[in-house]
């Protein structure tokens, strides 16, 4: 391999996509575009659950109870209403997903038999929303609970605490506040990268061949390799601009915690961008026209890398074969490798095999793509 | 043309190229000399690119031998590659570049040694005329000035051997004048240059013409050599009222080979002009048709090649 050519290569290549404002467009404004949309979009946490109460006590007792959920942020008080009809019809309107209703006899029986309900009437046509939002509605209402039985038992002047023999103290590590954007940010990282290296070099080997201009290029004694490296050396460092982009908003405007180094991020992101590129040349290789090359690109890195690389689908929740199949997802070792950099401050040694995974990957895409450039119109 | 001390850079020994069953080069032999320019003659669709893309590396014969600056295509494309310069038909210099940039990447390409580069380039751009453009970008450069451009990246690294398909095409007549004065400087400096035309004209700039038709070369030789040895008689230019019937009329007349239209004119290949300017006008007459003028004309190469490609026509037909 000449350096020569590679240096001729490589500037004609930057010349063209700064010329060009479609790769500029995809280079440099679909990352941000992405990082915001998808980063806002893609939120597991139920907050802010518009809920309805129906009061039919009134007394201090009960609006201490509705208090608590006006309190708490998981809930927002969408309304209150008066009758079971307009309940009804606020679950009708989608106006809550959770409407609580306290009993007319609540205090009563509380200072009777020391033991009340309250009824929670919850819109379950998404069933995952609902099992969160009953779940939450729950815990508010078993702290009241033990709240109320702290203040009944002083009352009868025992004054010992309640005593619960076995507790579980439990300590999240990692993601200290369970906030489920600093679990898909990451990932998002890499959907972003997958998405817009492939596109990027997917229109580079069409472009000449739609253009006219591979015909002299090939009839000149430049190497296939040559071609081939010369061409991603410049989308190569497009690509750690926008790996930049992408980390940067991460961390600090989802102010997702960052534990790594940025050594072992650039090891990893350039491996990965070796097997985004490289995916994106090959189709560009294969299926000379712009269009058709670009379009299989999105198909090759989208799906596979929203659905199956564990960037929102946990991976070990999906049935057996498909976790098989995941294996063969280059973005399922990128995302592992990103999460554990992020949360985990995890150092190569500790990645070593996703590592390896994603080397072996990138050395084959490049292989194969350099194989299939033939310098022939044949 | 090749004698001893010129030895043939383009040797060409029984080329046959099909795609799946139309056989596009049909049992091709020639060579060419070094300093010669051979050009390619033929309606598009002949074969011609497909030879020139054959002897560039960019097509694999399906059977037959070439060889270029004495070596075999198909075993060392890349050799092949080093030694030549390449006008392909559709230009394909990066439009969205300018002339130096373009100029500086296939100096890149080829190697061209950095502290030569910059002379080189100079003499490009000034061999295409293109000084004080050398930042526009190219989309911005008339057809003639693009193809002076595309020969000037095609012998920046100073290859011996040029092959130049149809690189006139599209562009008006002054500047191919100009293109093929280029030419003629080129081969004086003894570089050897195959070129392919559609102009007929255009062959009598060159050394040798071969003229092509659906893939089979009918004829090679100089120009003079072409017009005298063609034709199978004497040329006589015939203006009448009645063209097309006159035409018909004239194909069957006794003592005439071949007739065809030529502008708003008949050229006709007879056996004796002389006596032909009594017994044409007296046979149209008879048939009534009125004759304006008849005179006798020296053939261009394009007489030669309608001759030409009526014979082989009824050659194939004889043999079929």
């Amino acid at each position: 391999m000449k350096v020569r050519r590679l240096k001729a290569i490589a500037l004609k290549e930057v010349l063209q996509i700064w010329r060009d404002p479609r790769s500029l467009m995809i280079a440099l404004l679909m990352p941000f575009m992405q990082m915001f949309l998808l980063g806002y979009g893609v939120t597991l946490d139920l907050k802010h659950i518009p809920i309805c109460t129906f009061d039919r006590e009134a007394s201090q007792n009960s609006q201490a109870l509705l208090k608590r959920f006006a309190a708490s942020r998981y809930f927002a008080i969408a309304g209150n209403v008066q009758n079971y009809p307009a309940l009804v019809g606020a679950i009708d309107r989608a106006d809550c997903k959770i409407a609580i209703v306290v009993p007319p006899d609540f205090s009563e029986r509380l200072n009777d038999t020391g033991s009340t309900s309250v009824q929670a009437i919850v819109d379950a046509t998404d069933d995952n929303s609902a099992n969160i939002a009953y779940g939450y509605a729950l815990a508010v209402v078993s702290s009241f609970s033990s709240d109320a039985q702290l203040l009944l038992s002083a009352r009868q002047g025992n004054t010992l605490q309640q005593s619960q023999p076995m507790v579980v103290q439990s300590r999240v590590w990692f993601n200290e506040d369970l906030e489920s954007r600093n679990f898909v940010i990451p990932g998002l990282v890499a959907v972003v990268l997958a998405l817009v290296g492939a596109q990027l070099t997917s229109l580079t080997i069409s472009r000449e061949w739609e253009r006219g201009t591979m015909e002299l290029l090939i009839s000149t004694p430049a190497r296939p390799s040559e071609v081939m490296f010369g061409k991603l050396i410049p989308y190569l460092v497009l690509g750690w601009i926008d790996a930049s982009f992408c980390l940067i908003i991460a961390a600090f405007w989802f102010e997702v915690p960052f534990r790594g180094t940025i050594f072992t991020l650039f090891v990893t992101t350039t491996l990965f961008l070796a097997v985004v590129l490289g995916i994106g040349y090959l189709l560009s290789v294969l299926i000379r026209n712009q269009l058709g090359a670009s379009q299989i690109a999105l198909l090759v890195t989208m799906l596979p890398t929203t659905l199956l690389s564990g960037y929102v689908f946990p991976i070990d929740q999906m049935p057996n074969i498909i976790q098989k199949i995941t294996y063969l997802i280059y973005s399922r070792y990128y995302v592992t490798i990103v999460k554990a950099i992020f949360l985990k401050g995890a150092d190569l040694h500790a990645m070593a095999t996703p590592i390896l995974f994603l080397l072996v990957y990138a050395s084959a895409v490049i292989f194969l793509a350099a194989r299939a450039f033939r310098k022939t119109l044949e | 043309m090749t004698i001893s001390n010129n030895p043939a850079q383009i040797v060409v020994e029984h080329l046959i190229k099909r795609f799946g069953t139309f056989v596009a080069v049909d049992d091709v032999s020639f060579s060419v000399g070094r300093g010669e320019i051979m050009g390619f003659l033929g309606p598009n669709g002949a074969g011609k690119s497909t030879i020139i893309r054959v002897l560039c590396g960019l097509l694999s014969p399906t059977s037959g031998r070439a060889v270029v600056a004495g070596i075999d295509v198909s075993r060392d494309p890349e050799g092949v590659r080093q030694r030549i310069g390449y006008m392909s038909q559709k230009f394909s210099l990066y439009r969205n570049l300018t002339v130096e940039e373009n100029l500086r990447f296939f100096g890149g390409i080829y190697r061209v040694p950095e502290i030569e580069l910059s002379k080189r380039i100079r003499f490009a751009v000034e061999m295409a005329g293109l000084s004080g453009r050398e930042h526009a970008r190219v989309s911005t450069l008339a057809g003639g000035w693009q193809q002076r451009l595309a020969l000037g990246c095609a012998v920046l690294h100073r290859p011996p051997i040029l092959f130049l398909d149809e690189p006139t095409s599209g562009v008006e007549p002054r500047s191919r004048r100009r293109f093929w004065d280029l030419i003629h400087s080129l081969a004086a400096d003894g570089v050897t240059v195959l070129v392919s035309t559609h102009y007929m004209d255009e062959a009598e700039y060159c050394d040798r013409a071969a003229l092509i038709n659906q893939g089979r070369l009918i004829a090679i030789g100089s120009p003079q050599q072409l017009k005298h040895t063609a034709l199978p008689g004497q040329l006589v230019l015939i203006e009448c009222d009645a063209l097309g019937a006159a035409l018909a009329a004239l194909q069957q007349a006794p003592g005439v080979h071949e007739c065809s239209v030529f502008g708003d004119s008949l050229h006709v290949v007879v056996d004796d002009a002389e006596k032909s300017f009594e017994e044409l006008p007296r046979y149209l007459a008879a048939k009534n048709l009125q004759l304006n003028r008849i005179t006798r004309i020296n053939p261009s190469l394009e007489d030669v090649f309608v001759q030409l490609v009526g014979a082989d026509i009824a050659n194939r037909n004889n043999a079929a």
